[in-house]
């Protein structure tokens, strides 16, 4: 007797979904007509509702966010600390005080407006200011009328906690955006158009302006326009010049530098010796163009933050106990022997040992595991976990600077040092062009010194002013700005351009199973037994409806989707860790959970294993739901495209071998699989295949804080999150979960844009080939440059732009 | 030819006027956030007026 119950009802209705956050819910949580998932999410509707502020339910479609679990303000009490309150506050004048706060929520027009019309829920807010980009607030509130502390626990009221971590504690960031690149470019672009439009005349009457008094006045109105351009724009350019240069190191920076510096001065010579009206047209040019790209290339990211470290991890205030009394302190200056209370829902701030009452953590964010693991008295718990259960007691043994997470975070640091640093093989490339040039520019030399000296400071200046590898810097800055774009399109976003780089190199991919391989929010549900009468299933939906086991939850979400249910009230639920649960609802004994808990039979028996859930009504077994993960789709096609190129495949699982079958089906038996690895079981994996074999460069796909490590050591770590606003794991790359299957064709885009890059070189080179003939025979009028500048920079630029995007649409991005 | 130098002059003041403006719009920030304004400019001046507001307090449970 087998049978899939729940797919029958599947289409039959749409499931109420919740007024204020769209999740869908059952209809027992009414107000004004409308239903909410959770009595949270009421409570906001109703403060909304009673501010005349539901316009929020207009802007967008099911705006709101989930009030996760019971709101408790106890939990930002640290923030009455007068320390804490220092480090947060950006302004405070005893009256008036300034904050900004990062809030990962924010992602729809509605948000932005309920955030910006908070002071009209809440007197004493002045104003309050949103960056989307950036989901940062900042507000300004009068501290007689509010403090620090119920200013945060609004906005958790209404959904947007702010994301205080001990990296806010640490120094305040003056949270400038770098303005400077833009002066730069304004500046530059000023004076080339300037330079332009006055060196016309001369372009035009070939070189002679009839009036001597006019052409010396354009050449010096020239040379003072290009006096900020040399000195003010283009020094980024000289700095990181000389930065190479001091390391022995010659970059990309280094010939433009020179080409520069070069120009600017045989133009300043001529323009005083009268002798011609110098190339400063060109140059300006240049420095415009390359100052565009770079900010073009630049452009990243700014709500994604990459170089997460564990501070940004662990909360910033923490409840200590103190001679019986609580109080509040930073987590910083937590030490050895230091009482503290963890309340639910808060983090274990370092390793500690359990005095008082039972704790319940969550190690999610440590190993991927997310179930609970129960803890006693006298017991060890590590930093990171996040207790569910009720209020503990406990005793720090390390901080968090020394507590087991720490340590595996930082054995990494010397790795991601000089990842992905100059390994551009855009330098070497520039450094062979150097060479070739310089050999070509003494050639010139030698061959006018034999035969005309007068002409051997112009041909060689001349070509090298010409030679100046801008087109190939600009080549690669837009290509690769313009990759960058495609991937964020396509919910991939990279760290920064080099990346690109390292992906186009890769052989060897490793995947970790939970969360990237398999959705971790969804699961396959298959349901073995007698059939459920519609009064079962209610029964079975009321009790799991209490519980927040992963499982019961699983069962729970299928039931209300597929199913009209009614909750009824339990009595008597009891859920015991690791078992099951149990409760009466309507005098019927219900018990969920594994095959020892339900039948009280320890023998082993098929359905013994993990992920079933045993159902029995009044003692009477009833049936079992199989409950196995639910892999992403696309996946099988896209392993057999890369293991068909000859990739090399591993996986990493920190879970049991119950899966083995399903990944083996996926990934062909060939493919290397490990099982219930823990991080740093990954972490050495990763460096062994690099030990083993030079020539690998490997990319790591993973979701929690246990890959980090493996994240860290891997050439490219990508780390795979279902909501980008959540919180991800230090990475080159984050991606999107629904766009794992398209990994395939996020590398192969990558080697494409390498080859673009060398065709662009091609072309740069044809145009350098050009202007060099002039050059060396000492016949290079800035007309000719004038021309072959901007003419060569539009060129390459139109190129790999349009090069760039066609090939995102050949390779299906 | 003098009118040309005129010329010039002014030109080049236009054009710095120009510049003045454009580093005046950096300076004020008008370059740090280019989203949020765009969502901004689409919302009504006042939220409705409230018909019978009540004090906040985090109703807890």
């Amino acid at each position: 007797m087998e049978e899939i119950v729940f797919k029958k009802d599947r289409k039959k209705r749409v499931a109420q979904q919740c007024y204020h956050c769209g999740e869908t819910c059952d209809i027992t949580i009414e107000s004004d007509e409308k239903y909410f998932c959770c009595d949270g999410c009421k409570f906001v509707y109703q403060l909304l509702q009673e501010n005349g502020l539901c316009n929020y339910y207009e802007l967008s479609e099911k705006p709101g966010i989930r009030v996760k679990g019971k709101f408790s303000t106890e939990r930002f009490a640290y923030l009455e600390n007068e320390e804490v309150k220092k480090k947060l506050l950006r302004f405070n004048d005893g009256k008036q005080c300034q904050v900004s706060f990062y809030l990962p929520q924010m992602h729809c027009a509605s948000c932005i407006w309920l955030l910006e019309n908070l002071h009209t829920i809440q007197p004493g807010i002045l104003y309050s200011k949103t960056n989307f980009q950036r989901k940062e607030i900042s507000i300004a509130f009068n501290a007689g009328e509010i403090s620090l502390r119920k200013l945060v626990e609004l906005l958790a009221f209404v959904g947007y906690e702010p994301y205080i971590s001990l990296k806010d504690g640490e120094k305040k960031l003056p949270n400038k955006i770098n303005r400077k690149k833009f002066y730069k470019i304004g500046v530059a672009g000023f004076c080339f158009s300037n330079i332009m439009m006055l060196s016309f005349p001369e372009y035009f009457s070939a070189g002679k302006i009839e009036q001597q008094s006019l052409e010396k006045l354009f050449s010096f109105l020239n040379l003072t326009l290009a006096l900020p351009v040399f000195f003010y724009c283009s020094s980024g350019f000289f700095i990181s010049a000389w930065k190479g240069l001091r390391q022995k190191w010659l970059n990309i920076d280094a010939p433009i530098a020179l080409a520069i510096l070069v120009t600017f001065g045989r133009s300043v010579y001529e323009i005083l010796s009268n002798t011609g009206s110098g190339y400063l047209d060109s140059m300006s040019g240049i420095v415009f163009f390359m100052l565009v790209g770079r900010w073009f290339q630049d452009k990243t990211y700014d709500s994604f933050s990459f170089d997460r470290d564990y501070k940004s991890y662990f909360p910033l205030g923490v409840t200590i106990l103190k001679n019986g009394k609580e109080e509040t302190a930073t987590i910083s200056g937590l030490q050895k022997g230091d009482r503290i209370l963890v309340r639910q829902n808060e983090m274990i701030p370092g390793d500690a040992v359990i005095l008082k009452g039972e704790g319940k953590i969550d190690y999610s964010f440590v190993s991927g595991e997310v179930t609970p693991v129960q803890k006693k008295k006298g017991e060890l718990v590590y930093a990171g976990g996040k207790q569910i259960g009720g209020m503990i007691e406990m005793e720090i043994l390390n901080p968090v600077e020394q507590s087991y997470i720490t340590q595996l975070w930082n054995n990494n640091d010397a790795f991601s040092e000089q990842k992905n640093q100059d390994k551009s093989f855009v330098h070497p490339w520039s450094r062979y062009f150097t060479l070739l040039l310089f050999i070509i520019a003494g050639c010139t030399a030698l061959y006018w010194a034999a035969n005309d000296v007068s002409k051997l400071l112009p041909a060689v200046t001349a070509a090298l002013i010409v030679a100046c590898p801008c087109s190939l810097l600009l080549s690669a800055t837009f290509t690769f700005g313009n990759m960058l774009r495609h991937f964020g399109k396509n919910k991939f976003y990279l760290k920064n351009s080099s990346v690109i780089e390292s992906l186009s190199k890769i052989n060897t991919i490793v995947f970790d199973k939970t969360g990237t391989l398999t959705h971790p929010a969804e699961a396959l549900i298959n349901y073995e037994g007698v059939i459920l009468t519609d009064d079962e299933k209610n029964l079975v939906y009321s009790l799991t409806k209490e519980s927040i086991h992963p499982l019961s939850r699983i069962i729970h979400n299928e039931l209300l989707l597929n199913f009209q249910v009614s909750p009824l009230t339990v009595s008597d639920f009891k859920e015991i860790s690791g078992k099951g649960i149990t409760g009466n609802i309507d005098n019927h004994w219900i018990k969920m959970g594994s095959w020892q808990f339900v039948c009280d039979d320890e023998s082993i028996t098929e359905i013994s294993g993990g992920g079933m859930v045993l159902l029995s009504i009044d003692n009477k077994y009833k049936g079992v739901f199989r409950i196995s993960n639910q892999y992403r789709p696309g996946l099988k096609p896209m392993i057999q495209k890369l293991s068909e190129k000859k990739y090399e495949l591993h996986v990493l699982s920190g879970d049991n071998d119950s899966e083995k079958e399903n990944l083996e089906n996926i990934f062909g038996e060939k493919v290397i699989i490990k099982f219930q690895q823990s991080p740093q079981d990954k972490l050495d994996y990763i460096a062994r295949l690099k030990k083993n074999d030079y020539d690998v460069e490997i990319v790591m796909l993973g979701d929690g804080l246990n890959d980090a490590g493996a994240l860290k050591r891997s050439d490219v770590g990508i780390a795979v999150t279902e909501n980008t606003s959540q919180f991800s794991p230090a990475s080159d790359a984050i991606m999107d979960g629904s766009v794992v299957n398209k990994l395939s064709n996020f590398i192969k885009y990558a080697k494409a844009g390498k080859r673009i890059i060398v065709w662009s070189f091609i072309i740069s080179i044809l145009y350098n080939v050009v202007g060099l003939s002039f050059a060396i025979q000492a016949k290079l009028s800035p007309i000719v440059a004038a021309v072959l500048m901007p003419v060569s920079s539009i060129t390459i630029v139109v190129f790999v732009t349009l090069a760039s995007t066609y090939m995102a649409k050949r390779k299906g991005l | 030819m003098s009118v040309l130098i005129i010329l010039i002059a002014a030109s080049i003041l236009v054009a710095t006027g120009f510049l003045v403006a454009f580093i005046w719009s950096v300076k004020s920030g008008q370059y740090d956030d280019d989203y949020t304004p765009s969502v901004r400019i689409l919302f009504d001046d006042k939220p409705a007026p409230s018909s019978e507001k009540t004090s906040l307090k985090p109703k807890q449970k």
